[in-house]
This record gives structure tokens, C-alpha cells and sequence, in this order.
């Protein structure tokens, strides 16, 4: 085949417009997943001693200085299990939480605003929902990489007597993602820094962590406070670990809840963030 | 270079042989060269401002077609509607055969877009920007590694390429930025203000790398405020102020039909520069004050300015030059392009 001018066509040559529009249709999301996981690998050392240190500190800690005191008590509050078989999913599900809150931040603000690396993509065949889903994507990845971590290093305690104890690390990527999707779809929506990312971790994240029977059964609060671990998505991705990592009773609807609050919410950010993005990125 | 491509679908190349009939009808264009963008009456609103208020322009393939026009005048809204990453308010847009609003992806994948801010990937090596970016085309590796060492030749990058982005300069990142809407080979590129906010010598580097396009047959769509910058690239341009189309044609026709041959440039002080006027008058075709100086138009400058000295005035410096599209501007709105 030669152009019009009579010349052959070099070696190297991409494809048409027609299959990358194709391709991008299909598997655009993924493309751009791929990018966020490429920037991630930049700081992959970070994210490593962050999902190592992190359980390792937090269970010896509580799981293991705490746990004397506690459990020298007699541990009946805490279903005839440890206290750091207790608290070890807790802590699954709230390191996934605090990993969501921060990936669905800085760095959605970066994308709009600050370094603005959506626009990129934008221009090219990637719709504004794909380039959400792929960030959306990446960021499971990494959950579901530091949960895995988090998982083992409890087992190594352990602290996860159930077999299946293991689907802990899923609870915790699916509660990380249902306290995150929304928030995400919040952070697509600022247009200004005021700091109000920082509010949400002191004022919204650090209060669900403390109050969503994470160190103690949430029945064990007074009535007036307890209704924060209703509402708290660590709540119930905590009361699903626990009955997965030691078959914590509870009504088999109530772990359904559970499930269904984790789902709802997720879909539901999800639903709202790519609103949010394809509004912001489409005027 | 060939459009098509085997396995394309047949009905996008049927959309496509539409596109490429000759038309050629409205803008004095060849014929026989396809239409590749055309728009026609296209607005953009935000509330109750027009942004771009009823433009109606088409372009053929292989052409250098500007838009000129202050900051504000809608140019960027235009680029973006074009580029398919904005929804029009109303009118038609063309760009290939389809429609931005409705075959977005399609349109997208057609285009190189070079954007008046720079985005890129500042956390990933120069030489990643290109393989992440060629990604988004659904390129494979095997294609995006060669092509990648090839751009970043063209860009004048190649001993950059494992820099991280923020070490780099101003102009390394826009020419960067132009390697990587490269990457997919588009036959057009949209060129929002590329030089903007560059020195003089990385401007002409830029525009040595756009001209080498433009020779490949590349169809270059671009923005720009700077006049040198559109006489340097443009065949054909549109000077755009507020959201409407002033006038169209090329550099030179416009400064035929809307300037004299030269101008010359007096400056009197900025105390006198207002009340010289009248004991200017009668001298060349035309005259225009301005705060810092006085332009007459004329056809011979130095006859104009000779002119000048006769009647007993001396101006603190004067200059005869030819006239430029930045005096076509002056005459069609009353206001300079850099304010």
C-alpha cells in the first residue's frame, strides 16, 4: 500500500482511529487504571512499609500490650475469642477505610485541579466514567494487595482462627471502597483547596475508626453515640470480618445487612462519581 | 500515509467516504482536498454568556488553520468542542464524518491534542508520558517502545528520556507534550496556544517541529494570540473576538484587504502621543493612537514619515514596518490582541 504521494508505508505504523475507539470502548478503564498503577509503582516502596508496618505496629500494640490487660480480665465481652482475634479484623477493614481515604483525596484533587493528569486522558478516545473506573480499579488493587499483607501478618499472630478468615482481605477492599466512592465523588466536586480533606480525616474518618466497636462492642457505647456505627461503613465491614475470621453470632439477616450497606454504598459513590467526573470533564 | 485502515468497520468507513466527498463549497478551499473539520454556526453558551456565538469555518485535510484572538475571545471553548471534550450549545460540527457530542471516543482517536496547559504525567519518566499516553489509543507495547525512542528524537528529547517531567524546562515539557499527541499518528492536531508563556528561541525550536508536520501533511489546528506565530504557521486563519468571527483568509489577504502595505510606528511621549492627532491628519490612509504611539497607515511608510519630519514634528522614536495581522486586529476591533 503506498499514500498519495507514492511513498510505502514505514515499518512502523499504528493502528486506525476506527480500532483505537474500538479498543478504548472496550477496555479504556483499563488503560488508564494501568496509569495510576504506573504512578503508584513510582511510590511502591511507601506503600509496601505502609501495609507491613502498619498491622504489624497496630497488633502489637493492641493486639499484644493492650490484649494483656484485657484479656487477663477475662475476655467474655468479646465472644469468648481474644481480644486480638477481636480487634485484628477491625483493623483490616480500618487500614482499608484510611487507604481509600487517602487515594480518593490528593489525588482526584490533583487530576481536576492541581496537576490536572484527567485532561490528559480526556483527550484521547478515554471517556470521563473510564478514566474514574480506572482510578476507581487501580486503587481496589492496591486494597486488595494491602489487605492480603495486613491478612497475613494477622494470621502470623494468630489472630484469624476461622478457614474462613482469608475473606477478610475482600470485607476490608469492599468497606475501603464503600466510605471511599463517595468521598470521591465529594473530592470530584471541590474546585477549591480549603482544606477540607483534612476536616474529613479528623472529623468523619477518625470518629468512625474510634466509634464503630473497633476496641469494643458497639453495644457496649451509650445509645446516644451508638447510632455513628450504624451509619459507619467500618462498622459494618468489621462485624462482617469478625464473623468470617472467628464465626461472630449474630442474625444471619444482620450479616446480610452488613453486606448490603457495604455494596449500597459503593455502588451508589460510584454512581455519583462518574456523574461527578463526566459533569466536571464534559462543560 | 493511508486513512484507512483493513479492519476498520464498514460502517465508520462509510461515514468516512462521506467525509472525504470533495466539497471545497465555502471556505474557497480546493476541492480536491477533503473536508476534515467543518463547523457551522457553532455555540457554546455557559449561562448567558456566549463563549463562541455562531462560528462557521470548515478545514481540508493537510492545511494550517488558525484561530486568532485575544485571551477571553473563545478560542480555547472552539478547541475543546473540536477536540470532543465539550458539548456544543447548538450548531453542527464535523470532524471526520462525525460528531463530537455523539461519537466522542471515535472523534478523540482521530486527534493529537496539544493543550494550552501542560498535563503531564509529572510522575512518571519522560520516555512513560509517551507509553501510558499511547495506552489510551489501545496501542500495543510492541508498537508504543520503538515509536516512543522516535518522538522523543523528533522532540529533541532523546537524552531526557529517562528524566523524571518536573526536571524538566518550560519549553523541553511542551515539546514533550506535542511528541505525545503524536503518539496515536493523527492526521490532525489541535494546537491550543502552544507557545504561550516560552522564550523566543524555544518558540522557534516549536515551530520548527510544527512546520515538519505540516510538510508531512498533518492537518494543524491552532490557537494563538501571537501574530508571528499565526503568519508563521497558518495557510488560512479566522481572527475570533468575542465568541464571533471577524474575518477570515490568509495572513496575507487579511493584512491586504484590512491594512495598508506599512506602518509606521511614531512616539511622541505618552503626553503628547493623544494630542498629535490632528497635526497628523491627512498623512497616509489612516491613523491609529494608541497610549504609547501613534500608527499611520500607509502604503509607502518612509514617504509617510518623511511626511512627518516636513511638517516640523519630531517624534522621539519612528519606525516604518510592514504591516501585520496584529494591525489587521487593531482595525477589526479597536483593541490590540495582547492587552
Amino acid at each position: 500500500m503506498t499514500d498519495a504521494r507514492g511513498v510505502p508505508p514505514r515499518a512502523l505504523q499504528a493502528h486506525g482511529p476506527e480500532i483505537a475507539a474500538a479498543r478504548a470502548r472496550r477496555w479504556g478503564a483499563f488503560y488508564y487504571a494501568e496509569q495510576v498503577l504506573r504512578v503508584m509503582k513510582g511510590y511502591s516502596w511507601s506503600i509496601v512499609m505502609y501495609s507491613v508496618g502498619q498491622p504489624v505496629a497496630y497488633l502489637f500494640a493492641m493486639g499484644v500490650g493492650l490484649a494483656t490487660l484485657v484479656d487477663g480480665q477475662g475476655g467474655s465481652a468479646f465472644g469468648g475469642v481474644s481480644y486480638l482475634a477481636f480487634i485484628a479484623p477491625a483493623l483490616l477493614v480500618s487500614a482499608g477505610v484510611m487507604t481509600a481515604a487517602n487515594e480518593f483525596t490528593f489525588p482526584v484533587m490533583d487530576g481536576f485541579k492541581w496537576r490536572r493528569t484527567y485532561y490528559g486522558p480526556h483527550a484521547s478516545p478515554l471517556t470521563p466514567g473510564q478514566i474514574a473506573a480506572g482510578h476507581i480499579m487501580a486503587v481496589t488493587l492496591r486494597l486488595l494487595l494491602q489487605s492480603a499483607i495486613y491478612f497475613l501478618a494477622v494470621a502470623l499472630f494468630g489472630a484469624s482462627p476461622s478457614g474462613w478468615g482469608w475473606a477478610a482481605i475482600l470485607v476490608a477492599t469492599l468497606t475501603g471502597l464503600s466510605f471511599g466512592l463517595p468521598l470521591m465523588a465529594y473530592s470530584a466536586s471541590i474546585t477549591e483547596d480549603k482544606g477540607q480533606f483534612a476536616l474529613v480525616m479528623r472529623f468523619i474518618v477518625m470518629p468512625l475508626f474510634l466509634f464503630s466497636g473497633t476496641f469494643f462492642p458497639l453495644d457496649t457505647l451509650p445509645l446516644a453515640v451508638r447510632w455513628i456505627g450504624w451509619i459507619s461503613p467500618i462498622w459494618h465491614g468489621t462485624e462482617l470480618g469478625r464473623v468470617l475470621s472467628y464465626g461472630y453470632q449474630e442474625p444471619p439477616l444482620l450479616t446480610l445487612l452488613h453486606l448490603a450497606v457495604l455494596v449500597g454504598l459503593a455502588a451508589l459513590g460510584w454512581t455519583l462519581t462518574r456523574r461527578r467526573f463526566a459533569l466536571r470533564m464534559g462543560q | 500515509m493511508p486513512f484507512h485502515i483493513p479492519g476498520a468497520s464498514t460502517s465508520v468507513r462509510r461515514v468516512h467516504n462521506e467525509a472525504f466527498l470533495p466539497s471545497g463549497t465555502r471556505s474557497g478551499s480546493p476541492p480536491s482536498r477533503p473536508i476534515v473539520i467543518a463547523a457551522e454556526d457553532l455555540t457554546k453558551k455557559y449561562g448567558d454568556l456566549a463563549a463562541v456565538n455562531g462560528i462557521s469555518f470548515s478545514v481540508p485535510a493537510g492545511e494550517s488553520f488558525g484561530l486568532l484572538g485575544p485571551n477571553g475571545a473563545g478560542k480555547s471553548t472552539a478547541m475543546k468542542m473540536i477536540g470532543g471534550v465539550t458539548r456544543r450549545t447548538s450548531g453542527t460540527l464535523d470532524i471526520m464524518g462525525l460528531d463530537p457530542d455523539t461519537h466522542g471516543p471515535e472523534v478523540r482517536a482521530h486527534l493529537g491534542v496539544v493543550p494550552q496547559q501542560d498535563n503531564l504525567d509529572e510522575e512518571l519518566r519522560v520516555r512513560d508520558n509517551l507509553l501510558v499516553y499511547g495506552r489510551y489509543f489501545g496501542l500495543p507495547m510492541s508498537y508504543l517502545k520503538p515509536k516512543a525512542d522516535e518522538l522523543l528524537e523528533f522532540a529533541q528529547l532523546t537524552d531526557k528520556a529517562k528524566s523524571k517531567v518536573d526536571a524538566l524546562s518550560g519549553g523541553m515539557k511542551r515539546r514533550l507534550t506535542i511528541a505525545r499527541s503524536l503518539i496515536n499518528e493523527p492526521r490532525i492536531l489541535l494546537l491550543d496556544e502552544p507557545t504561550t508563556g516560552l522564550d523566543p528561541q524555544a518558540r522557534h525550536i516549536l515551530w520548527d517541529r510544527l512546520f515538519r508536520l505540516k510538510e508531512q501533511g498533518v492537518t494543524l489546528i491552532l490557537t494563538t494570540h501571537y501574530m508571528d506565530e499565526a503568519e508563521q504557521l497558518c495557510d488560512r486563519l479566522i481572527v475570533v473576538d468575542k465568541g464571533r468571527i471577524m474575518a477570515e483568509g490568509s495572513p496575507a489577504r487579511l493584512i491586504r484587504e484590512h491594512s495598508t502595505r506599512e506602518v509606521v510606528e511614531l512616539r511622541f511621549g505618552s503626553e503628547r502621543n493623544t494630542t498629535i492627532a490632528t497635526e497628523l491628519d491627512g498623512i497616509g490612509e489612516r491613523l491609529e493612537v494608541l497610549p504609547d504611539r501613534v500608527l499611520i497607515y500607509a502604503d509607502d511608510g518612509e514617504a509617510a514619515l518623511e511626511q512627518v519630519v516636513y511638517r516640523g514634528l519630531r517624534p522621539l522614536t519612528s519606525l516604518v514596518r510592514r504591516s501585520s495581522l496584529e494591525d489587521v486586529f487593531l482595525r477589526l476591533t479597536g483593541r490590540s490582541l495582547v492587552d
